[in-house]
């Protein structure tokens, strides 16, 4: 076994190398952080790579984790060996399944990358709530601490598990441990076999139900038999720990590495001593080798083993001198005694003490701690706090750590200074942005090491919260020893900065070492470029004496024909000044990885990278730093004028990047966060941005209603608004004969724009002297910012249309309403976020959205700072998300509540309409709000009824004031991706469009899971390859409105802004004004199909005229004017299919992968929209027989039961 | 009747050669193009363009959704390979190779001298017995001028010639300064083969929408008589095999290009509008044809009507064009 491979990876493809070759089949579903795990496995399964017994294993995606773990049961059943991958509350579904499939004693291991389940938030983060929540199930729960034991112990909880029956969860640590690249010592096929004994796995097939051998499993049992039944199953899992033990130690036997369910490292006669699972347990055995080296007696219990906890065996670990226990937990259990491992450990103590079996005799003090919630930092100078505390007189027996309490005072003060690294190990930290490459080049940079050298290697990779224009950080390590260091860097000996305009607010060098190599990405050339920086960071470059480097990468990526990739350059000038390697060695290992990774990508790709590499080595100086800072240019920072108080105080800090300075104090106590937040982050992403042509502009509004970010806008007014107007301010006469005789300006939020593109390619207007321009035309942002800055805020100032007084809605006026969802974190050139803006122009002062989990509710609702906003009046939509499967059963109960307010503040008026006068009364409950008109007079008339409320003594004055709102039309709005409609949501979505509740679903249909990176949905067509249908998916994409169309009662509309705008907004309306459930499936494009998004718009026309999405209305209304209900709205096919598919990466990746294969499914792609199209036509010529006439044709309906339950 | 004929140093039945097409695409129309007498298949072109920016599209796709977020590192299925290169192209190439027995030509339009060359290696590793260069330079900028086009296509040429031991033609656009002096050259360089002319994709404008079209347009009859005229000129002049391409529809056109010095004849519209049985129709025409009136073989033919051998040179020379407006003014 001496030839193992050394490999650097994570912990989720290392643990799906294990659970791939020893599965037949594998039931998978996406969620973060575990869905790599799941992808992996379908990729090599793609790539028909076998498992340890030469068959290739089958993976299956199911619609949720609760179908997956369904599968699963049923595969173990039939006595395949089976695995799944899963995390937080993809694990929580699986929680039913669980207590089946250990109920049976069915061998199975499950891997969890451990995350935070949604409370008061939701975080994609990891700590161990969710594992926390299986204790009850009956599985056997161990855990890894870093990403080789991951490894290890995926093999060994199987081995487990198929010698003692009993199933196994086994966990590691979300993000810290599952998407942390280490090296790892890769088990072999032979180990594998080695580990996994034939004859177990022999006999978990012959417990497999066949009707060769038939048995019966799940009875249902009275409770004359099931208590003694339950208590069947106690042998084998008092067998289980020995089992566990034995295991270990074979597998020590096998490959040297040794693990023990509770391990203890320290101080023999340590007296103060840490329990502590997952990756924590690494940084505080390591801190605890550290200060026992300076004479501490203190030691630290890792525990692997978690379920069953073996009290025993966890005592007998304990040096028989500790005289406190400190537990710490990754959870957070409000109202019990203590955290779940604290309640375990002191059940441990109390049962060895009643056994007088306690090493240590007397009860040792137990105190217990939360630290690492949602990947809350855990560094070993917490591991010393923790321990100080634990050695004072009186320590706190309840505390956290890593935060600041100062609501109960429950944290520890931490000294930030001490640090147990080595300065042997090289340390960089790499800031780029997600679209500059420099994370997939910090990922190569560890592997070249890792797997090139004799050198250690670690990297990690911390990404901001957005997706357009994300900044990322990354932390790299690199040592001649083992690196174990499951924490952010705090002491850089280099750091990169990708991009120049960080050094404007982020403090970029606060973690360089004194003498660090600090390697810069300027636009400027060698001599110009120290007079550029900011003088903090010209400072901080002079006192700590750092050694500093330029290169104009984005320059030189253009000139290799890189575009805005500046990866390659960056990483390049990384092994030439960082000393990690020889710099010659460097360069060929660059060259040979570019050759690996870029290859399979063709030639011309490798080339350009090579020729990246020799200019990088051309272009990068050292900079000769001054003796003194000169600069006249200063930092920024995040904080503005006229920020509200709350924004100031939290969320700038957040938006710095210093959100973990924030104590708890800070916060909202039920995570209710302010709307209209996203104005005040000004994030400058875009490196150009649309510039305004007031003489070539036709004033048609379409680049502001495809604009995905708000962030060009258009406005009509009287000409007297322009009093006081910047003098560069345009503007111009309005051309169209509804507003004649105002004024037109259209603006562009130059700090806001993403710079996607996407307005300047939908604009129709063209300079007829020089069509290349149009009337917006990119332009470098840098050298109008000031300018544009001072006319956006005077536009915004300019008052937006009289709603009430719009002479019709269409697409262009629609723009023209103030949109109330802005400055969103999405994706340059989204697809999704111009519905969502548009609804909130439509219906946004009186909208409730109940957002499905997934993008929307990430650049809906992700911290620091979220895009809904307030009108004027202080009007805006709320917004709530309450998890990804609930969606529209949370959006149909936000309707029956505002319902039932709406319904007792009428009841109430009846009540005291003496009080209020009969007139007013009448006129609020017979109002007609169904316009604009309609709802603002109904809002004067609530002002009104307010005014006579506080003038009125009745004892229920107060409760109508209350209610009274609810008096004005509410618009609830369901909001989600085709992961959630498709998949995951769809029985509730079913259920409620089977209701008659008026509530409009708007499904942003991407035709994949964008949130999570491309996995496969029921919406994604046929002969696209997305993940888990790496070879194209095979079958057709799922009819969710055909379906709909099915219940006959529900309004359903298919839409495509960019085909037709109009037809958009149309149906936005009619879903409104339907007084029963209404569903709009929207095509969003996506980054996720794979082409410049600027070409959107392009793209949706395309979908249209090739039929693929075809634009209809299907509206119940129709039937009783004797129309058909369903209107096809684009009939003329004008385009090919074909050259739509072409278009987009996932399709034509298929035909790079296999052209025959692309052939059959393109061929079907252009027969199903053929049938499909055919299908419509044929039902949009159905008119229905009218009630009379299906009576007089049918005498079962003039049966008066039959006739009510119709109605 | 003896339609044989030699071309490219190959003994061909008839002078009817598929051009280089999407035809050759697809093998159940190679077949059927071989069951109607094709002597000879020319690919379709392999754009060496048009796979570098396949690779790099695709790259940039893959890449400009990787390390964006958290949640989503990647978009995109990991295949352990792409087929970016000319493989798809040699694999068709051999697939053609394995269902004709007739010689089938390769068709390469590459870019970069080092493409030029790999590409044609590959393309004789794969079986090819013939490579047609398709040499499609527009010279735009002001930077290069026509000594300059000419000596790049001329490397080309020998690059490619010196590279690979099975023959080379070229196929060129008729806007040479001076197209037989060229000719010649490419000769001496080591062609084998010349085909005049290539057809370029045209863009149209739309007036309305200030916008470019690109349609494709098919030959007509009325195209051939430029390339006629150059291949009377040439014909006796250069070493090469001759082969027009461009214009042939009818067995009149056909038997036009024979005429004035062309080994043989490469057909695209016709066959496209008319389908690959067309190719019959016209031998059996030209056979029709030639006993009516009288020759023994199309080798008896060839060249009667080169500049050479016409009895009026001079209206291939400046004297057509004199006569052309003479008439005109008269009318």
């Amino acid at each position: 076994m001496a030839d193992r491979q050394i490999k650097t990876v994570d912990a989720n493809e290392a643990v799906a190398s294990v659970a791939f070759r020893t599965s037949e089949t594998a039931v998978i579903y996406p969620i973060t952080p575990s869905s790599p795990m799941g992808e992996y496995a379908d990729d090599w399964a793609a790539l028909h790579k076998k498992n340890i017994w030469g068959g290739i294993p089958q993976i299956v995606e199911m619609q949720s984790e609760a179908g997956a773990v369904g599968a699963v049961h049923g595969c173990l059943q039939a006595g395949a060996l089976t695995s799944t991958f899963t995390a937080s509350q993809g694990l929580f579904l699986m929680i039913p399944n669980m207590y089946k499939i250990a109920g049976e004693l069915t061998a199975f291991v499950m891997h969890v990358a451990a995350r935070t389940v949604a409370t008061h938030a939701l975080s994609i983060f990891g700590d161990h709530s969710d594992v926390m929540a299986c204790r009850a199930t009956g599985f056997a729960m161990l855990a890894s601490m870093n990403v080789q034991e991951s490894h290890d112990q995926a093999a060994i909880a199987l081995a487990c598990t198929l010698r003692s029956r009993i199933p196994f969860l086994h966990f590691f640590d979300g993000f810290r441990t599952s998407h942390e690249l280490n090296r790892v010592e890769v088990l072999s096929d032979e180990d594998l076999r080695e580990i996994v004994k034939q004859e177990w796995v022999d006999a978990h097939r012959a417990r497999g139900l066949t009707p060769d051998k038939p048995t019966l499993r799940g009875t249902a049992q009275n409770p004359d038999v099931f208590f003694q039944a339950r208590e069947a199953c106690n042998p084998f899992y008092d067998a289980l720990p020995k089992i566990v033990a034995e295991e270990m130690a074979r597998f020590e036997k096998l490959t040297g590495r040794k693990y023990v369910p509770y391990e203890y490292v320290g101080h023999p006669n340590a007296d103060r001593v840490m329990v502590i699972m997952g990756s924590g347990a690494e940084t505080a055995t390591e801190t605890v080798k550290h200060l026992v080296a300076q004479g501490q007696k203190i030691g630290c219990i890792i525990v692997r083993l978690y379920r069953p906890f073996v009290t025993d065996w966890f005592v007998a670990a304990l040096p028989v001198t500790t005289k406190t226990l400190i537990v710490m937990d990754r959870t957070k259990e409000p109202g019990a005694g203590g955290e779940p491992m604290y309640q375990d450990v002191i059940t441990a103590l109390v049962q060895a003490t009643q056994a007088e079996a306690l090493p240590t005799g007397k009860m040792p003090l137990v105190i217990g701690g939360r630290y690492g919630l949602s990947s809350k930092e855990f560094t070993p100078a917490m591991v010393k706090a923790v321990f100080d505390e634990a050695g004072k007189a009186e320590p706190k027996r309840k505390f956290t750590v890593g935060i600041v309490d100062d609501v109960t005072h429950l944290s520890l003060p931490v000294d930030e200074s001490f640090d147990i690294e080595t300065s042997d190990t090289v340390r960089a930290m790499f800031f780029g942005l997600g679209a500059d490459g420099t994370v997939g080049a910090n990922k190569n940079s560890i592997k070249i090491i890792g797997d090139e050298t004799e050198l250690h290697a670690q990297g990690y990779f911390v990404y901001d919260s957005k997706k357009s224009g994300a900044g990322t950080v990354s932390h790299l390590r690199f040592g001649k020893n083992p690196i174990r260091a499951p924490y952010l860097i705090r002491r850089a000996s280099f750091i990169a900065c990708h991009q120049f305009n960080f050094l404007d607010k982020m403090d970029i060098l606060e973690s360089a070492a004194e003498g660090a190599v600090f390697l810069l990405n300027a636009p400027f050339k060698q001599d110009e470029v120290w007079n550029h920086l900011p003088v903090e960071i010209q400072q901080t470059i002079i006192s700590k004496k750092l050694k500093f480097y330029a290169i104009d990468a984005n320059t030189v990526a253009k000139n290799a024909g890189m575009g805005s990739r500046i990866n390659t350059i960056m990483q390049t000038c990384f092994f030439a000044i960082s000393g990690v390697l020889e710099r010659d060695e460097a360069i060929a290992a660059i060259k040979k990885a570019i050759k690996k990774t870029y290859g399979k990508r063709g030639e011309e790709v490798v080339k350009r990278n090579f020729d990246a590499v020799d200019q990088s080595l051309a272009n990068m100086h050292e900079i000769k730093v001054p003796a003194a800072a000169t600069s006249k240019i200063k930092q920024q920072g995040y904080e503005q004028p006229g920020m509200p108080d709350f924004t100031k105080r939290v969320q700038s800090v957040m938006m710095a990047g210093k959100g973990d300075l924030l104590p708890v104090s800070a916060f909202p106590v039920d995570g209710t966060w302010p709307t209209g937040t996203t104005k005040w982050e000004k994030r400058n992403v875009a490196v150009e941005i649309p510039e305004w042509d007031p003489n070539t502009c036709i004033q048609c509004n379409k680049c502001s209603f495809v604009c995905p970010h708000a962030a060009i806008r258009p406005k009509v007014f009287e000409a007297s608004a322009l009093n006081g107007a910047p003098s560069d301010f345009k503007s111009v006469a309005y051309k169209a004969p509804d507003y004649k005789g105002l004024t037109y300006a259209l603006q562009v939020a130059p700090e806001d724009c993403t710079g996607c593109n996407l307005c300047v390619q939908v604009c129709p207007a063209k300079d007829k002297t020089n069509p290349k321009r149009k009337a917006i035309n990119m332009v470098p942002q840098m050298p109008i910012r000031q300018r544009e800055i001072t006319n956006y805020g005077f536009f915004l100032e300019i008052p937006e249309v009289d709603r009430t007084k719009l002479a019709r809605l269409d697409a262009k006026t629609s723009q023209f309403l103030l949109p109330l969802f802005e400055y969103s974190g999405a994706c340059g050139g989204c697809g999704e976020t111009p519905y969502v803006k548009l609804l909130t122009q439509l219906f946004g002062d009186r909208l409730i959205v109940a957002n499905a989990t997934g993008c929307s509710s990430i650049y809906g609702g992700n911290l620091p700072t979220t895009p809904y906003t307030k009108n004027r009046d202080g009007r805006g939509p709320a917004w709530c998300n309450s998890l990804f499967e609930d969606n529209a059963e949370f959006g149909l109960g936000i309707c029956l509540g505002v319902a039932e307010h709406k319904k007792h503040a009428e009841r109430l008026l009846q009540e005291i309409s003496s009080d209020i006068g009969d007139s007013l009364v009448g006129a609020i409950l017979s109002a007609d709000q169904t316009s604009e008109k309609g709802i603002a007079e109904q809002r004067e008339r609530v002002v009104a009824l307010r005014k006579v409320l506080a003038g009125s003594s009745h004892a229920k004055a107060s409760l109508l004031d209350s209610l009274a709102d609810y008096l004005v039309k509410k618009s609830i709005w369901i909001l989600g991706g085709d992961g959630w409609a498709y998949d995951i949501g769809y029985g509730g979505l079913d259920h409620v469009l089977s209701l008659p509740y008026d509530v409009n679903i708007l499904v942003l249909d991407t035709e994949v899971y964008s949130n999570t990176g491309g996995q496969s949905s029921k919406s994604t067509p046929i002969g696209a390859a997305a993940k888990f249908a790496a070879a194209g998916k095979g079958t057709q994409k799922k009819d969710l409105g055909l379906m709909a169309m099915s219940y006959r009662h529900a309004y359903v509309a298919s839409v495509a802004f960019g085909s037709n705008d109009n037809h958009t907004v149309k149906a936005f309306a009619e879903a409104a004004s339907y007084n029963g459930p209404s569903i709009i499936v929207a095509y969003s494009h996506c980054i996720a199909h794979g082409y410049d998004l600027k070409m959107g718009v392009d793209q949706q026309k395309l979908a249209v005229d090739s039929g693929v999405w075809p634009l209809y209305r299907y509206d119940p209304r129709l039937v009783s004017a004797g129309k058909p209900p369903l209107q096809i709205d684009s009939t003329n096919i004008k385009a090919n299919v074909r050259d739509y598919l072409r278009n987009e990466t996932r399709f034509a990746m298929v035909e790079k992968i296999d052209p025959v294969r692309f052939r059959e499914l393109s061929q079907a792609s252009v027969q199903n929209t053929a049938e499909r199209l055919a299908l419509y036509k044929e039902l949009s010529h159905i008119a229905f027989p009218s009630a009379d006439a299906a009576a007089s044709t049918n005498p079962a309906t003039t049966n008066g039961a039959t006739a009510k339950e119709g109605a | 009747m003896n339609l044989s004929t030699s071309y490219m140093g190959f003994k061909l039945a008839n002078p009817l050669i598929p051009g280089a097409s999407p035809l050759t695409t697809d093998l159940d129309s190679v077949r059927k193009l071989e069951d109607a007498g094709a002597p000879m298949l020319i690919m379709h072109s392999v754009f060496e363009e048009q796979l570098s920016r396949e690779q790099v599209s695709l790259n940039w796709a893959m890449d400009q959704a990787e390390g964006g977020s958290s949640e989503a590192t990647t978009y995109f299925p990991r295949p352990e390979e792409f087929r970016l290169g000319p493989e798809q192209y040699l694999e068709q190439l051999r697939k053609i190779k394995a269902a004709v027995k007739v010689p089938v030509i390769a068709s390469l339009n590459g870019r970069t001298r080092g493409g030029w060359t790999e590409y044609a290696k590959l393309m004789q590793q794969a079986g090819a017995d013939g490579i047609e260069l398709n040499i499609y330079d527009l010279p735009f900028s002001t930077g290069k001028g026509s000594s300059e086009v000419e000596l790049d296509a001329l490397e080309v040429i020998r690059g490619v010639h010196g590279a690979v031991r099975i023959p080379v033609a070229v196929k060129i656009s008729p806007f040479y300064t001076a197209p037989v002096h060229f000719a010649k050259r490419a000769a001496i360089s080591g062609v084998k083969g010349l085909v005049l002319f290539n057809r370029f994709y045209q863009a149209d404008i739309d007036v309305d929408t200030l916008t470019l079209k690109r349609d494709l347009k098919l030959s007509t009859s009325d195209e051939l008589l430029m390339r006629l005229r150059w291949a009377a000129a040439m014909y006796g002049q250069i070493e090469s095999d001759i082969a027009i391409t461009g214009g042939v529809h009818t067995v009149e056109d056909a038997i036009k290009c024979i005429m004035v010095g062309a080994s043989a004849a490469q057909l695209v519209s016709a066959l496209i509008v008319n389908g690959p049985a067309h190719l019959k129709t016209l031998t059996q025409g030209m056979s029709k044809w030639l006993e009516e009136h009288e020759y023994k073989s199309l080798k008896e033919m060839q060249g009667n009507m080169s500049l050479a051998k016409t009895a009026e040179p001079e209206l291939y020379e400046r004297g057509n064009y004199m006569h052309i407006l003479q008439s005109w003014s008269k009318s």
